[in-house]
């Protein structure tokens, strides 16, 4: 049930459109009508450019240490200056605002975690406005980005605490790369390369937040994430394959995620959150218990 | 998972086991009480929710919950401001509940016609959870389907007035379970159906002398 395998999706794409594709499946999946489904995917769309203007700068989260970063980037995208080009800027912008209004208890669209939710409005709404797409396009990408997601799900993990954060970054990172390979007219080939190249550049990352918080280090990578997800399309629409076939890329993030020692997986105890700042706010934080 | 197991749900952040599903629990609550919003709430937080729940609001998450809201609803960060104007008590403690699940609370409710409620439940993540208590007896439902909660006297016979009910009213089961605390004691049957069951088929089941209590929560449309 549901899109089982990246080479299934290559194989169905070669003849029909990806998004009837995966819309039919999940049709039958959940036993619903094709408007069904739709109307439900258009309402999550519209939740997503609801979440971006829940943003203020002024918000903070929990520990004190999110908020204000996305207003800064957004500012500096717009100066001229930037290293990336004001384009890019805009998409890290987005990215950073997302996961501090995740972490600021603000209203957000999981994709496919809530650390992970600006990964995909940071590819999407950008491109979106700048290739003067529909929403309905929008919603269209929505489904392989879902699709994508829901292998990863089956075949590997999507929760930090099973696979680290590559299981979070890396699938949103993953999802956003099919996402934007699929609306900028790649075949379904280049859409599912585009994801394994994604998930290869991310494998290995772990999930080491500071006093078990989706705060740090988890809302900037929400800006890495969706860099990776634009290199990793761009390779693939220029016609660059992963080397490795795409489910195989996906076996090795599971086996990658097995071998994570389980301080580095959602538990607070390794990475930055074991580092003597992490620490010192950890203890802050549960003296407010 | 389906398409929409990874994209959403539409959620107040940070954490969809630590917020979105606490708001559930704590909304599953209200609704197992039946009587709106309770007048006292002692909740008990256990494990990673005692750990980490301050942070992620799994504390603003209980009450938003408790006063009706659902996980969507940004007036979550300030639902201790809005219990207050609801006339809402609320105390929490942390206490290790040993062989639960590490994200679980108790909440013990009493509303304001006296009438109290005791349940536990664990937060599974992705905002799913799981009922594992309710008045000292040991249960196990989550709510994604309509559920009747049947409270009665252990003896021969309710099994057959509840599923003979159903019947007349053309509801089918999915799942039925049953619990006690001893041989001739309390009981709670749970049973999850495929839609909702009447109003006057609860009314009759509340007059069958052995029935004690029936309350019926019906399956939540998500965003």
């Amino acid at each position: 049930m549901g899109i089982e395998s990246l080479a299934y999706l290559m194989e169905a794409g070669e003849k029909e459109d990806l998004f009837d594709v995966i819309l039919k499946s999940d049709c039958v999946e959940r036993g619903v009508t094709p408007g069904e489904s739709i109307l439900k995917m258009t309402t999550l769309y519209s939740a997503i450019r609801r979440a971006r203007e829940g943003y203020s700068p002024e918000m903070r989260s929990a520990s004190g240490m999110i908020g204000g970063d996305g207003a800064k980037m957004r500012e500096y995208a717009a100066s001229g200056k930037t290293i990336c080009g004001e384009y890019i800027g805009s998409v890290l912008a987005q990215a950073i605002e997302m996961g501090e209004s995740n972490a600021c208890m603000k209203c957000i669209v999981a994709a496919p975690t809530a650390g992970s939710c600006g990964v995909l409005p940071a590819v999407l709404l950008p491109y979106q406005q700048r290739e003067n797409l529909s929403d309905a396009d929008m919603v269209h990408a929505l489904y392989i980005a879902g699709a994508v997601g829901q292998v990863i799900a089956k075949k590997a993990s999507i929760a930090g605490a099973a696979g680290g954060c590559q299981a979070e970054i890396g699938t949103a990172s993953a999802m956003g790369a099919a996402a934007l390979c699929y609306l900028a007219g790649g075949s379904a080939q280049a859409v599912c390369h585009a994801a394994a190249i994604a998930i290869k550049s991310l494998l290995g990352l772990v999930c080491d937040p500071i006093a078990g918080l989706v705060e740090v280090p988890c809302v900037k990578r929400n800006a890495a994430g969706a860099m990776i997800a634009m290199s990793s399309a761009d390779l693939a629409l220029a016609g660059v394959r992963s080397a490795v076939p795409p489910d195989e890329v996906i076996m090795a993030m599971r086996e990658v995620g097995d071998k994570m020692d389980v301080s580095l997986r959602e538990t607070g105890l390794g990475g930055v959150a074991a580092t003597p700042f992490g620490q010192k706010i950890s203890k802050q934080m549960s003296g407010q218990l | 998972m389906n398409l929409f197991d990874i994209l959403g749900p539409v959620m107040v952040g940070p954490s969809s086991s630590h917020t979105a599903g606490a708001v559930r629990i704590g909304r599953m609550a209200r609704r197992l009480l039946g009587e709106g919003t309770p007048r006292l709430a002692r909740i008990t937080l256990s494990g990673s929710f005692a750990a980490t729940g301050h942070g992620h609001g799994t504390d603003r998450a209980l009450i938003a919950g408790l006063l009706g809201m659902k996980p969507d609803d940004e007036r979550i960060a300030v639902s201790f401001e809005i219990a207050q104007q609801a006339d809402m008590g609320f105390v929490f403690s942390h206490e290790n509940l040993p062989g639960e699940h590490p994200n679980t609370a108790r909440l013990e409710l009493t509303a304001h016609s006296g009438k109290t409620l005791s349940m536990t439940a664990s937060s599974l993540g992705g905002g799913r959870i799981m009922v594992v208590e309710m008045n000292g007896l040991r249960v196990s439902f989550s709510g994604d389907l309509p559920t009747l909660i049947v409270q009665n006297r252990d003896q021969p016979g309710h099994v057959r007035d509840v599923t003979t009910m159903l019947a007349m009213s053309s509801v089918n089961i999915a799942t039925l379970n049953l619990y006690r605390d001893y041989p001739g004691g309390n009981a709670v049957m749970i049973i999850e159906t495929d839609k909702a069951v009447p109003e006057e088929g609860i009314r009759l089941l509340l007059d069958i002398a052995g029935i004690n209590g029936v309350t019926f929560v019906g399956a939540e449309k998500e965003g």
